[in-house]
């Protein structure tokens, strides 16, 4: 957690200042080249600090159990019972190719859930639309020290911290 | 096609006991040096697990896609062929990378190239320095899982330095023939250095095999 938060997570928002201003000054030169240029660690960086600020939130030392209420009731619905939810944003997560993200988001034009992947830091809202409920992060620095290749042991214990009042309070902000 | 000197893998044939083809399956090459012969520039742990685990896994899945493929090919099944391109490409990938990775180290490895291939690359980089500064920036600089590769392009006859992404294999994705691999997903440096790749970058240069990066130039020159 230490070195994710304050060396990964520091690291994104560090370079996304820094992108971000490279940015600011071939706007105002009128440089697309350069804009151009800058968006893959527009991307790279945004996504990452947007992602991991997320990620925080997900998770709580009280986490774990069931959501209630309307997100449940969603959850049964979209995917059939709270089980086959779980089972499908774990095997999504475990078989990211590389680096990246399993995500359950919210599909405004559907109104419904949808499990997906993303890559590296593509965030989940700029890349699909969707929006970010929870994501689990995949990247070998989220677990290596502590689970080295097995991911999967990894995916199981994280459900032991999931924070569900944060994920039904960004569940009840989209329905709005 | 593996070919014996790229990969270094051993394809071994299945025993012929009457059953109806023989199945060549892939395999994991040994590592040519124990698991703790590249400290202290490479752990003895993350060489482990780095090749009992990680390329072990590739070697496992390449074969049940292959054989996945191998039905689909027999039944005309398009569709899945294509569904099952991915793992192909990843595990394919992983496999060949992770076998030229071994044979690329060695802890006789370090300093520099002689003859042709350090002309070679003064010729394309400016110098020897110029060109690791190159390949460790290229390596440092890839966004999530991947590697940076030393590569030859036969048809400029020139060496190339790029970056490919997660387990794609430098040949199959961009024609060049590698010569040199850099392997920076987090799993061949975080125990030992952490979140700082750089210092594994520094590192790595004491263990490069120098004499089977020249061998591989040589073979593609002729």
């Amino acid at each position: 957690m230490q070195l994710h938060h304050n060396k990964h997570h520091a690291a994104y928002v560090n370079n996304l200042n820094i992108t971000e201003e490279k940015y600011r000054e071939a706007l105002t030169k009128g440089d697309v080249t350069t804009q151009i240029a800058l968006q893959s660690a527009l991307k790279f960086n945004g996504g990452g600090h947007i992602n991991h600020s997320i990620f925080w939130t997900n998770l709580s030392p009280n986490g774990g159990g069931e959501p209630k209420g309307e997100l449940l009731e969603a959850i049964k619905r979209d995917f059939g019972s709270f089980e086959k939810f779980k089972e499908k944003l774990t095997a999504i997560s475990v078989g990211v190719q590389g680096s990246g993200w399993g995500w359950l988001g919210f599909n405004k034009d559907q109104g419904r859930l949808q499990i997906v992947a993303c890559s590296n830091q593509d965030p989940l809202q700029g890349t699909t639309g969707l929006i970010p409920l929870l994501g689990i992060d995949v990247w070998e620095h989220a677990y290596y020290l502590q689970y080295k290749n097995v991911r999967l042991d990894y995916l199981k214990a994280i459900w032991n911290v999931i924070n569900w009042e944060n994920v039904t309070e960004r569940y009840t902000a989209c329905k709005k | 096609m593996l070919s014996r000197v790229a990969s270094g893998s051993s394809r071994k044939l299945a025993p012929a006991l009457g059953c109806l083809g023989s199945r060549q399956k892939h395999s994991l090459p040994d590592l040519p040096y124990d698991y703790g012969a590249l400290e202290p520039y490479i752990d003895g742990q993350i060489m482990q697990l780095h090749h009992n685990k990680h390329h072990a896994a590739y070697v496992n899945n390449l074969n049940i896609t292959e054989e996945k493929y191998r039905e689909a090919l027999t039944k005309g099944d398009v569709t899945t062929q294509i569904a099952l391109q991915s793992a192909l490409k990843f595990n394919g990938g992983g496999h060949i990378n992770h076998s030229i990775f071994w044979t690329n180290l060695s802890p006789n490895g370090g300093g520099e190239p002689k003859g042709e291939l350090l002309e070679a690359i003064k010729r394309d980089f400016g110098s020897f320095e110029k060109f690791k500064e190159k390949l460790t920036a290229i390596s440092v600089g890839v966004q999530g899982s991947g590697w940076g590769w030393l590569g030859f392009n036969k048809d400029q006859g020139r060496l190339q330095i790029v970056a490919c992404s997660n387990q794609d294999p430098l040949q199959g994705t961009t024609g060049l023939i590698p010569l040199l691999g850099i392997d920076v997903w987090e799993h061949a440096y975080y125990l030992q250095y952490k979140n700082v790749r750089l210092d594994y970058l520094k590192a790595i240069w004491n263990v490069i095999n120098w004499e089977n990066v020249t061998e591989r130039y040589t073979a593609c020159k002729k």
